[in-house]
């Protein structure tokens, strides 16, 4: 067969972890290839292999049959090999064009950049994925879908054989998914090739030819992708074992019978539906779904980051107005964002002004901030949550994920909420600190505060959730109570929609 | 594990002891080649007399860079706050109400600063070059650019010329801000909601601070600050000036940045300033003592800036490169 791309046996291991096993992987010329897998099953590890990114501890690599190695994504790239990015590598300020063309522009005999001659090239380009925009048109005031097209046609114009596209769907609208889709499909039949990840199946089947699943740093299925249903992909996926650190564990103290938090009609910007929720007194309410679903909006309204346009927000009964992020730490909530290192963390800073920025005020004496008591409440935190570092006045940009996690973690308990918001908190973290973070949550709401989780990995959902919320689109689509779910296999149909 | 903080000299000059050895390190260069000229105990007073103002300022500007953002104003400030106290000691003579008056022209200028960056969006940069020209142009109108004489002694005396046992006030008054600066930045809440603001403005923001807020009390501190350094040009030179403070804003940015400050913000420390002010002040000092005439020293100071910053950020740009590092193998 006419394979493009071969990848044999490839081994990476990180610090003694391996995160890739034997890996292979087969590009037949002009065929679109998906990548599933959880989090963590080595598929972003195997595609910055590929790309140069980290170098491989053995195994080969056959580009149109000649071994390559790549020691950067520059080299990837001349040798055309181009990756499109979750986060755009666009500058936002520079036209379209400009983008296209950057590091690689045109010139003429008098090294002057070319403008006539880059503005054509960037139009056929984009005529060529059946796209209609200016190549002068600023890139800041587009889209993220046309985005993403700027960036299918940066690559495109360095002539780029194989095209890796990393979650390409995940902030889209549905028509902007099928104008990709479109556009991957022209593509084809020009001939280029295509790795495709993504966690939707639905998709998945729709776009590809063949699909690699990968788990544990495995490959644990190469088929073609009409073979393929998404049962299939969900048994390939999480195989028969499930980690026993993720199993129930059962509560201490049940979730009672009184409400904690009750959100009625909700209307979220951003979001197309009013949702409605309630949580009891120590309960831990999972909400599954997507990047995109509007997971991390209902979080973010109830913190005071995201406006709602209508409905109401009740906490023990009592109607509350959350307008700003002190309403909400007012009113007992507290969040763990999504993105410790932008949103949760002063990177510069140390573990203890780190944990005592949203406490300061009640750590004030008459007039000064208490040194002292400032140092017992850190130390008592950090001996609670067992943070593995050498003292409170290091810096925390020095921690490990999983300790950091837990500092982020700290902070809000020491705010003493009685709504504790998580979003995503075991991303990037080690399994070892996953297990206790997923305690820590468990002895909170033992306490009788409540929990909400936001999480990709259902999992992790299933071992601590006492009931779990769908959310799809924009909406909440189902609601299922711990004992209804029977395996990982109904949650992960549910969030496909 | 130990979790205590252990008292060490260095922390409460706050980790960062590049700028004084620097500053040590240039001291004993002028006092070996200079002797007694330059190592009299009156060329010291008149160091720290010379440097007062330039130091108020730095104070005012640890906190504004800390919390990332810059303020070109305070020069400006200080001249038409110098105008506008000279103006109201001719009419009332009336101390007092000197001083509020000049105060309140900084806390103006600051709050107007503070209210374009977080409303308008305007970068710091732009918005406080803007009320830079504007604030020296009302200080020229003030009098048609004519200056004002100071002919209230008591005034003079306290706030420029006088000395307290041998003391220059403009001593006194610079070890009072610097406490209460030290206090402000360290010991209260505010500091520390500057620092984390100017080192993560969306962690500062999901931690429940309005780092808008904390943005216009920053300018406004640096307006007052630059206003009492106005009030001090004033009483030192005995008249208001519309010429007061040109080109401060430099020194100061300079004198905070020596003293290790990051211009990123995020941290900050208000010893480090005042030791880089003196620091600038006693290179003056040395080379003019020296013979060196104005062409060559301004050539040497601003040479000496770049080297003791490159310097003081080694350290920084190391840890820097580290933490990227770190980064990558996850």
């Amino acid at each position: 067969m006419d394979y493009i791309l071969e990848m044999k046996d490839i081994c990476k291991s990180f610090g003694g972890v391996a995160a890739l096993k034997n890996a292979d992987l087969q590009l037949e010329k002009g065929h679109i290839l998906s990548l599933i897998g959880g989090n963590g099953a080595g598929k972003s590890t195997l595609m910055k292999i590929l790309t140069g990114v980290y170098t491989r501890d053995s195994g080969e690599i056959l580009l149109d049959g000649k071994p390559v190695s790549f020691r950067s994504y520059d080299e990837a790239g001349k040798a055309g090999i181009r990756m499109i990015f979750q986060e755009f590598s666009l500058v936002p300020t520079l036209t379209v064009y400009e983008n296209v063309f950057l590091s690689n522009e045109k010139k003429t005999k008098a090294r002057l950049l070319d403008k006539t001659a880059m503005i054509a090239k960037t139009k056929e380009l984009l005529e060529s994925l059946g796209m209609d925009i200016s190549p002068e048109a600023e890139v800041g005031s587009l889209s993220v879908g046309y985005c993403q097209m700027v960036e299918i046609a940066k690559a495109l114009s360095t002539d780029a054989k194989i095209l890796v596209l990393d979650e390409p769907t995940a902030s889209l609208s549905d028509n902007e998914v099928n104008i990709l889709f479109q556009t991957i499909r022209r593509l084809k039949e020009q001939g280029v090739s295509m790795i495709y990840i993504s966690h939707r199946m639905n998709e998945i089947l729709e776009i590809s030819d063949d699909v690699l699943i990968l788990r544990d740093g495995q490959v644990v299925a190469a088929e073609k992708a009409d073979a393929l249903t998404i049962p299939d992909i969900i048994s390939h996926m999480l195989g028969d074992s499930v980690e026993k650190s993720f199993a129930w564990v059962p509560r201490k103290n049940p979730p009672s019978n009184e409400t904690m938090l009750e959100a009625k009609d909700l209307k979220i910007s951003g979001m197309d539906e009013p949702v409605s929720f309630d949580i009891k007194k120590g309960e831990i309410l999972g909400i599954a779904g997507l990047m995109g679903s509007g997971r991390t909006e209902i979080l973010q309204a109830l913190f005071g980051m995201r406006k709602c346009e209508s409905g109401t927000i009740s906490i023990d009964g009592e109607e509350i107005k959350i307008r700003r992020v002190k309403d909400a730490i007012k009113a007992g909530v507290a969040l763990v964002p999504e993105n410790r290192r932008t949103e949760g963390l002063v990177l510069e800073h140390t573990v203890k002004e780190n944990a005592i920025l949203p406490v300061l005020e009640r750590l004030k004496g008459r007039l000064l901030v208490s040194e002292k008591r400032a140092d017992i409440m850190v130390t008592d935190k950090v001996r609670e949550l067992n943070v593995k570092t050498d003292g409170i006045h290091k810096v925390i940009s020095l921690l490990s994920g999983g300790n950091q996690q837990k500092i982020v973690i700290a902070k809000w308990l020491a705010s003493e909420p009685k709504v504790l918001l998580l979003d995503e908190p075991t991303a990037g973290i080690d399994i070892g600190a996953k297990g206790e973070i997923t305690e820590i949550i468990r002895n909170f709401a033992d306490a009788g505060n409540s929990v909400i989780i936001v999480s990709s990995e259902l999992v992790e959902l299933m071992a601590v959730c006492d009931r779990i919320l769908i959310a799809y689109k924009g909406r909440i689509t189902g609601e299922f109570d711990r004992t209804e779910i029977a395996s990982e296999e109904v949650l992960q149909h549910a969030i496909q929609g | 594990m130990q979790f205590k903080a252990k008292f060490k000299p260095g922390n409460l000059l706050k980790k960062n002891l590049t700028v004084y050895f620097a500053f040590i390190a240039i001291f004993v260069f002028f006092s070996v080649y200079l002797g007694s000229t330059f190592l009299s105990v009156n060329n010291i007073l008149n160091i720290t007399r010379q440097t007062a103002m330039i130091s108020v300022m730095a104070i005012g500007m640890t906190f504004v860079i800390g919390s990332g953002m810059i303020d070109l104003s305070i020069g400006s400030t200080t001249a038409l706050s110098a105008m506008v106290v000279a103006l109201v000691l001719r009419s009332t003579n009336n101390i007092f109400l000197g001083l509020i008056a000049g105060l309140a022209v900084g806390a103006t200028v600051g709050a107007v600063n503070g209210f374009l960056v977080t409303k308008t969006k305007i970068p710091a940069f732009l918005t406080t070059l803007g009320t830079m020209q504007v604030v020296r142009g009302l200080a020229m109108r003030t009098t048609n650019n004519q200056a004002v004489p100071i002919l209230n002694d008591d005034f003079t005396f306290i706030f420029g010329v006088g000395d307290i046992g041998g003391i220059p006030v403009l001593l006194f008054w610079t070890v009072f801000f610097a406490i209460i600066g030290y206090f402000l930045l360290n010991r209260f809440s505010f500091g520390r909601h500057v620092l984390a603001t100017g080192g993560n403005e969306a962690a500062t923001k999901f931690s429940g601070i309005n780092t808008d807020w904390i943005k216009i009390k920053v300018m406004v501190l640096s307006g007052v600050l630059a206003s009492f350094a106005g009030i001090l040009y004033a009483g030192r030179l005995q008249a208001g000036r519309h010429t007061f403070g040109e080109g401060d804003e430099l020194s100061v940015i300079a004198a905070v940045i020596l003293g290790g400050t990051s211009i990123a913000g995020g941290n900050g420390s208000i010893m480090g300033a005042i030791i880089g002010s003196v620091l600038m002040g006693v290179i003056n000092n040395g080379l003019t003592l020296a013979g060196l005439p104005v062409a060559d020293r301004t050539i040497v100071s601003g040479a000496i800036i770049i080297l003791a910053t490159a310097i003081t950020n080694r350290t920084k740009i190391k840890k820097a490169f580290k933490r990227k590092e770190s980064d990558d193998g996850k």
